[in-house]
């Protein structure tokens, strides 16, 4: 399909040009929006995921969940049926009894999402009034939110952020004169609490988490409000927040020693933290982990990597491979690239790094194949196969599902990309 | 709409799928948007596939809507041609796909390409991943047997004197439950009777291969859900008879040789007399004493279920309590073996009345799918997987098959192994304060810790179970409640784990059925006394 190059010429120097940027339509091999809903039912603990869609949906998540499924899950499928498009039913009364044999079934949800796909989409079934009448209907016991994760609206992770940019108008308004700090996307319990630990060491006492782990417990948001990006993923839930009044710090994001020191700079210096202070409070963490990170240095270090995309984390992970374990980056695609979001990591990449927005999966999986590079981050469905031709794979979903932010976290972030070349070294042919 | 929380089947492109992923050079063009591509997982992840499906997806996005996406699928129907150079290929549409009607059959049509391209249509609102396999397979075998078949009214010609009989094996698939290994198993075994395999099919089969289908003097419908239609199909146009018999289980698998036979025009008598399979003895011998009458409830997909209940019953002596299928196209076949043993059918895809089912049987055991591995989980019941849909571990690297004596084999083993062994049993009845070997402690050869004992499930209220003290009894005239005294009570969990929930239904059944309000020690042997035979 169609392939274009822009801003061809290799910037001069680094801050000067963002880097080229390959455009690429085709079949794209990646997950839709519906996946998020696998790790964030389990963050927000009170809210339950509603998909309406098809056959298709419900098992792609029970696909997705793998045997997650089994414990009682916070999620389900409405199957739309031949009569709910052949419009034998009204589609909002069906939808309706299903809403309140669901509640019925699980009085503790407190938070429902209605989550729209593909077919609820095309057939303009309008879930974000079903959920305003929904809403009407069950609070002050259930509050009725609505988001879509179809494949023709998202990607993969940017479930997330349609599910988050639907929050935020719920949040209430923040009404104190003093500065807080919101950290946004989903982070990991103890990455959240580690987090917690260094702000609040370094007097930054007001902080607030988004999603939050129950409804409970939504942070508030207004002019004062200040908050970093914890996840590259999230466009959407950024606008809604400027939209309330917010502002944005840049930062790259905290992924690494480097990454997590610029982001915890970041809001240091929002919140005129002396300088001092930040590197009594940070130093400990830092050279701890950057003698974990030394372990896997010779595991990885020269070793060149290609990205297939996948989460939109790609690029940060790039910069982190590159310049503390000095990975060599073959290609780094991305399913979407905020160029705004992501200013502060492109600035970090080494000049005329091949970066691919989109992707055309037959083409670039000709480009891995004549690369040959010594590790291939991809999906599950390109993984095995990769394999079998004698590459060795890091299949990118764990890497959303594992807690790798922050400083305590790097050597394991590592080690994630160390251990399959660590395996294949030990694996007699 | 359906409230859903785990589905039984994929949607029926998935089964198109599992048809051409069998297959061998044979390529999908799927309409589908961007993320369906999920499905590929299912085949390079928990079947461990080395290759990707040949399987080339539109995915189209919203963007793509306001555009031509008639266009987007003819450019990938061609460059999935010129790639892959396939020598057939299937064109359909998923869920989403349907919806936005670009025609994929006659937009493939226009592009002429130079191999036979089959349009399936699969109503994805109607039907299901099983269908969509069968539909798949019997549309790719008309369109490529078709051709070659004889003039209607036409006799099928004598075989040629000295020439062995052949057959095709139909039905193995991608991601089929031990499809790999049941197809080894059972060619083995027509080998042993003289017969050749002419072609199996869909696995490992080339639109070459199904062309000629008709050369086999009959066929065997190894998987009923997945080759019936094309079975039948191919009885009508090359006179081919086809077997009835599924071979999963010693009655079965012998049943099936002289099926075979009589179809082939072989004698049975030396394989029926060499050939066994070792669980006839191992279920004869006095170890295997204590499994008799053990209560077990069977659910999945028709073929396997059946076959499960009759292995249950008369090969190692279990009481089938209760049985049912996700599959509807084959009620009739599962509403026919309820009537064996005397048990209401359950025919279902809501995985929450099968769970509401199994807790309301109490049984020993439950023989079903993963789904039913999760109920008995919950439950407390030990279980055994005999049917798709299943996860990463029943695609073992073992040698592994469910059909013929071999697979006989196996599914002693399987069934056997959850429950606990017989001389535990006896131990834990006559000693129940063991610090270690307690009370509902799951069997010790399984070295897990032990199980905690299951209060009412945390999912459903409408399926509270067992351990409440007041339960309401519903009986057809009136509904009473019924007491348990605190002695009673104690006396009931001196009964063994695996049997307790049976008597304490039992039990309020018979106090409420003579009208005795407070349940005493006195109640509990008296029930015991009347319902024993």
């Amino acid at each position: 399909m169609t392939v274009q190059l822009q801003g061809c010429a290799a910037p001069a120097a680094q801050d000067l040009a963002a880097p080229a940027v390959r455009h690429e339509r085709g079949q794209h091999e990646v997950f839709c929006g519906l996946t998020g809903i696998v790790w964030l039912h389990r963050k927000i603990q009170d809210a339950f995921f509603l998909v309406v869609g098809s056959r298709t949906c419900a098992h792609l998540i029970q696909s997705a969940a793998g045997v997650m499924i089994f414990a009682e899950p916070r999620f389900g499928t409405a199957i739309m049926e031949e009569k709910d498009l052949a419009g034998l039913t009204d589609a909002n009364d069906e939808l309706d009894r299903i809403v309140t044999q669901l509640i019925a079934r699980r009085p503790d949800i407190k938070l429902l999402f209605l989550v729209g796909s593909c077919p609820s989409e095309v057939i303009k079934l309008d879930l974000s009034r079903a959920a305003l009448r929904l809403s009407k209907r069950f609070m002050p016991q259930v509050r009725v939110l609505s988001y879509t994760g179809s494949g023709l609206e998202t990607t993969f992770t940017q479930g997330e952020d349609a599910c988050l940019a639907s929050l935020v108008p719920e949040l209430p308004a923040s009404t104190s004169t003093e500065t807080s700090l919101l950290v946004v996307g989903s982070l990991a319990d103890v990455v959240e609490d580690q987090f917690i630990r260094i702000f609040d060491a370094l007097g930054i006492k007001s902080v607030q988490f988004l999603p939050p782990r129950n409804s409970a417990s939504l942070p508030s948001v207004g002019p004062n409000t200040k908050f970093l990006l914890a996840q590259p993923f999230l466009a959407d839930t950024a606008r809604e927040l400027e939209n309330r009044g917010a502002t944005r710090l840049s930062a790259p994001f905290p992924l690494g020693v480097e990454g997590t020191t610029a982001w915890l700079r970041a809001a240091a210096d929002a919140f005129g933290v002396d300088a001092a202070l930040f590197d009594k409070v940070t130093q400990p963490a830092r050279s701890r982990a950057e003698r974990a990170l030394e372990n896997f240095r010779q595991d990885l270090a020269g070793r060149r990597i290609f990205f297939f995309p996948d989460s939109q984390l790609e690029i940060p992970l790039a910069r982190f491979l590159s310049r503390e374990l000095s990975m060599q980056l073959v290609e780094v695609g991305t399913p979407y690239l905020h160029r705004e979001h992501l200013a502060e990591e492109l600035k970090l990449l080494p000049a005329g790094v091949a970066i691919t927005e989109g992707q055309d999966v037959d083409l670039q999986l000709d480009r891995c194949r004549a690369a040959r590079p010594d590790l291939a981050v991809c999906g599950l469905g390109l993984a095995n196969p990769l394999e079998a031709e004698g590459m060795t794979t890091k299949w990118a979903i764990e890497l959303v599902f594992t807690p790798i932010q922050g400083y305590d976290q790097a050597s394991d972030l590592a080690e994630l990309f160390a251990r399959p070349l660590v395996r294949r070294a030990k694996l007699v042919a | 709409m359906q409230l859903t929380v785990w589905t039984y089947e994929g949607p029926p492109h998935v089964g198109a799928m599992r048809v051409a992923t069998g297959m061998e050079g044979l390529h999908y063009v799927l309409h589908a948007p961007q993320g369906d591509t999920y499905a590929d997982l299912l085949f390079t992840m928990i079947e461990r596939r080395n290759q990707r499906p040949p399987v080339t997806y539109t995915t189209f996005a919203a963007r793509d809507l306001g555009k031509d996406t008639a266009e987007l699928f003819k450019t990938a129907a061609r460059g999935a041609y010129e790639r892959f150079k396939p020598q057939a290929m299937i064109v359909g549409a998923s869920c989403t796909g349907s919806l936005i009607q670009d025609d994929p059959g006659g937009l493939a049509k226009a592009l002429s390409l130079p191999v036979p391209v089959v349009t399936v249509d699969l109503p994805a609102y109607q039907r299901k991943e099983n269908w969509g396999a069968a539909e798949t397979f019997y549309q790719l075998t008309r369109a490529l047997a078709g051709p070659n078949a004889p003039p209607p009214g036409s006799q099928r010609p004598a075989r040629p004197a000295g020439q062995r009989p052949t057959c095709n094996l139909l039905g193995p698939t991608a991601l089929g439950f031990r499809h790999r290994d049941d197809v080894r198993e059972i060619t083995m075994l027509l080998n042993q009777l003289g017969i050749d395999v002419n072609v199996t099919a869909p696995m490992g089969a080339t639109p070459a291969d199904l062309a000629r289908l008709g050369d086999a003097d009959f066929n065997v419908v190894m998987y009923p859900e997945i080759a019936s239609l094309a079975a039948s199909w191919l009885a009508r146009m090359f006179h081919q008879p086809f077997t009835k018999v599924v071979p999963i289980g010693v009655s079965a698998t012998r049943e099936f040789i002289k099926e075979v036979a009589a179809l082939a025009g072989v004698d049975p008598e030396p394989v029926l007399k060499s050939a066994s399979s070792r669980l006839t003895w191992y279920s004869h011998s006095v170890d295997s004493t204590y499994l008799t009458n053990k209560r077990v409830f069977i659910f999945g997909d028709a073929t396997h279920v059946v076959a499960a209940a009759r292995i249950a019953s008369q090969e190692i002596g279990f009481k089938v309590v209760g049985l049912g299928t996700y599959s509807r196209e084959f009620g009739r076949e599962i509403r026919e073996a309820a009537k064996l043993y005397d048990v209401e059918p359950l025919i279902t895809d809501d995985y929450l009345e099968v769970e509401a089912k199994v807790a309301e049987l109490h049984p020993e055991l439950v023989l079903g799918t993963q789904m039913e591995r999760h109920i008995a989980k919950r439950l407390g019941v030990p279980c055994a997987v005999i049917s798709a849909p299943v996860h990463v571990q029943d695609f073992p690297a073992r040698y592994a098959p469910q059909m013929g004596f071999e697979g006989a084999n196996v599914i002693f083993d399987t069934w056997v192994h959850p429950l606990m062994m017989g001389l535990e049993e006896h131990l834990l009845q006559m000693f129940r304060d063991d610090f270690e070997f307690k009370d509902g402690a799951m069997p010790s050869h399984l070295g897990h810790a032990p199980a905690v004992e299951v209060t009412a499930p945390a999912v459903a209220p409408d399926v509270a179970i067992a351990e409440v003290t007041t339960t309401t009894v519903t009986t057809e005239t009136t509904t009473t409640t019924v007491v348990w005294a605190a002695d009673a009570e104690k006396e009931l969990r001196k009964i063994p784990f695996f049997v307790r929930g049976k008597a304490r239904r039992n039990t309020e059944r018979y106090a409420s059925e003579i009208g005795v309000a407070t349940i005493t020690v006195e109640t509990l042997y008296d029930a015991k006394a009347h319902f024993s035979r």
